[in-house]
């Protein structure tokens, strides 16, 4: 698979972008609105021109300040899907799809499930509808990259979780290397394989989604990137209970409703932490080796089997909490959601 | 009692508004009867003044869209220094007396003018020919199509212009497509306006072209021509020029419907299109 890799200096209205990463499979950059998470794909993509550094698709150089040389949109080959879609209103979703290429429409509406929508205009497309049509369009053009701006942000609560899964599906599918951003760490957790956190145009940390959870590199990237996600299958199990099996061998109980493959989702100050199992209302109990100890903040987030847990100083010390040790991690079955993972 | 006085009062008001405005154009065409009217059209001072307007508005629109598009277009998405002082060069004739203009074109294209001897060697006489006319219909009317122009370019989502270099598309494609498709509406509505000022243009032609039938002499020139010597014919051209300008008014009125949709916003072509 090919590898985009970017270094570049943008200078923004308040502060400077300034960030060097490569892209092989997935990677999201999350951070607060404001933080340039945007002006990165804008960049890549040839919309903004760099102060400085270099951005090349494997041995495609599309920028090189030092060179003189800067690429224009149409001379890359990078698929951008924007936040709202950018869908050109004056045209059917056919035209808009072969706007980028018409030998590959016909083929691509199908692949979207949206040949029935062919000469349906943006206007009169629901928000999951208007992001197939964006992603189909993006993808005619037969990118070597893929940037998505939010991709998940303009829909609502429903549509979106549906549409994250066959996100996640078309993006392993594709094999692209691929650039999103969003502002929800859940949200670019689900779909991607590696994380940055990027703060007034800085890179913060670039890890996986677990590596982000358990060593946050500093106290910013630990409040952002709150919750655990454990991978697992998800079955019914009765008395308005979801139990899934998680990937890492444990079974573990929620109260959403869910089927399939799934990310259960807890939130690391909502689990509570023992030497040993207490009769105790909640229902998960996972049993395992303490991974790591790390400091944060005024709080230490302890990793323990598959789960990060937050608690205070104090407990480390009583409960002698230290790596390589035995201990309990518990949470209720009310607070672990579930969201689907392709 | 009060509140029936001041209602009163009101619809007297609109009263007046409506009559005063309306009357002149009723009057136009009441003064002599509509036979007389139609039989002074076949006047061959009608007849050559309406060539001569086909031909120089015709010309005049040509040159307005084709320099004043991409005028425009360049004006409504770039941001450079001395941007404004631009937009302010373009709107200057727009409220500059148009004797003022005609003054101006005698002293820059006239014999005696700052590029005469240029246009001598060439044997390029403008000065009270059709190009004249030309010249003072562009320069007068032209801000009001430049000026809607770049409002309707700026309105069109830059994200779509960028998307659409982003799909594979260079900067004419991109302009051909997308950009003017979804300004069209307002480009119609500025050409109309246009199109208006070009045909009542008087006071920079008469300067600049002077008033000679069949050469320089438009339909407005004849009207007042005409006002000396055959009364009659110049209520004719100007009954004519009353319907030419309801016409360009509905076209007007139409353009606003002509506007494609926006992304953001339901449209009534949405609802149309889905009954």
């Amino acid at each position: 698979m090919a590898t985009l890799s970017a270094e570049f200096t943008l200078p923004l209205r308040s502060f400077a972008l300034d960030l060097a990463l490569d892209v092989g499979r997935t990677v999201a950059l999350v951070g607060p609105s404001g933080a340039g998470k945007t002006s990165v794909l804008r960049a890549v993509a040839g919309l903004a021109r760099p102060a400085s550094g270099r951005i090349a698709l494997d041995g495609e150089t599309w920028f090189d300040a030092d060179r003189g040389l800067f690429l224009h949109p149409d001379e890359r080959r990078v698929g951008l899907v924007f936040q709202e879609y950018a869908l050109f209103p004056h045209m059917s979703v056919r035209q808009n799809v072969a706007y980028a290429g018409k030998e590959r429409a016909d083929e691509l509406l199908e692949r979207f499930r949206i040949t029935s929508l062919a000469k349906a205009h943006p206007t009169e497309l629901s928000g999951g509808e208007r992001q197939r049509v964006a992603l189909a369009r993006a993808i005619a053009r037969d990118p070597g990259v893929l940037l998505l701006d939010e991709p998940l942000s303009a829909l609502d609560a429903h549509t979106k979780a549906a549409v994250r899964g066959e996100l996640q599906e078309l993006l392993r599918e594709l094999a692209l290397p691929t650039l999103l951003v969003t502002h929800d760490y859940e949200d670019a957790a689900s779909l991607a394989d590696e994380v940055g956190v990027i703060v007034d145009g800085r890179l913060r940390q670039l890890a996986s989604p677990q590596e982000l959870v358990a060593q946050p590199a500093d106290a910013f990237v630990a409040s952002f990137t709150g919750a655990n996600l454990l991978r697992g299958t998800a079955s019914r199990a009765g008395q308005d209970l979801t139990r899934v099996q998680l990937e890492s061998g444990e079974v573990i109980y929620s109260t959403d409703e869910a089927e399939g493959f799934v990310s259960a989702v807890v939130y690391p100050w909502e689990i509570s932490v023992g030497r040993e199992h207490q009769a105790d209302s909640a229902l998960n109990v996972i049993e395992a080796e303490v991974r790591s100890v790390v400091h944060v903040a005024h709080r230490v987030r302890v990793q323990i089997g598959p789960v990060i847990a937050e608690v205070t100083q104090a407990s480390v010390d009583k409960l002698g909490l230290v790596t390589g040790a035995r201990a309990v991690a518990s949470f209720k079955a009310t607070g672990t959601r579930l969201v689907p993972y392709a | 009692m009060q509140r029936l006085l001041l209602g009163f009062a009101l619809f007297l008001a609109i009263l007046v508004a409506f009559a005063f405005l309306v009357l002149p154009v009723v009057a136009i065409f009441t003064h002599v009867g509509p036979g007389t009217l139609v039989d002074q059209l076949s006047n061959p001072v009608v007849h050559d003044a309406v060539i001569v307007t086909l031909k120089t508005t015709l010309v005049a629109q040509a040159a307005i869209l084709l320099f004043g598009t991409p005028t425009a277009w360049f004006l409504a998405t770039r941001r450079f220094p001395g941007r404004s002082v631009l937009v302010t060069l373009v709107e200057l004739p727009f409220v500059l007396p148009p004797a003022v203009a005609g003054i101006g074109l005698l002293v820059a294209f006239g014999r005696v003018g700052l590029l005469g001897s240029t246009f001598e060697f060439l044997h390029i006489d403008i000065a009270f020919s059709w190009v004249a006319v030309v010249l003072a219909i562009t320069l007068v009317a032209s801000p009001l199509y430049v000026r809607q122009a770049i409002a309707a370019f700026e309105a069109v989502d830059p994200n779509l212009v960028a998307a659409s270099r982003t799909l594979g598309a260079g900067p004419v494609r991109t302009f051909f497509r997308v950009a003017l498709p979804l300004a069209r509406g307002g480009l119609a509505a500025g050409e109309a306006l246009c199109l208006a000022r070009s045909i009542g243009e008087f006071g920079a032609t008469i300067m600049f072209a002077g008033s000679l039938q069949g050469r320089t002499q438009t339909l407005t020139l004849a009207v007042y021509q005409e006002f000396d010597s055959n009364f009659d014919t110049a209520l004719a051209i100007s009954a004519l020029l009353v319907l030419v300008s309801l016409a360009i008014l509905l076209a007007l009125k139409l353009s606003a419907l002509w506007q494609p949709s926006r992304q953001s916003s339901p449209s009534r072509f949405a609802l149309l299109r889905s009954t």
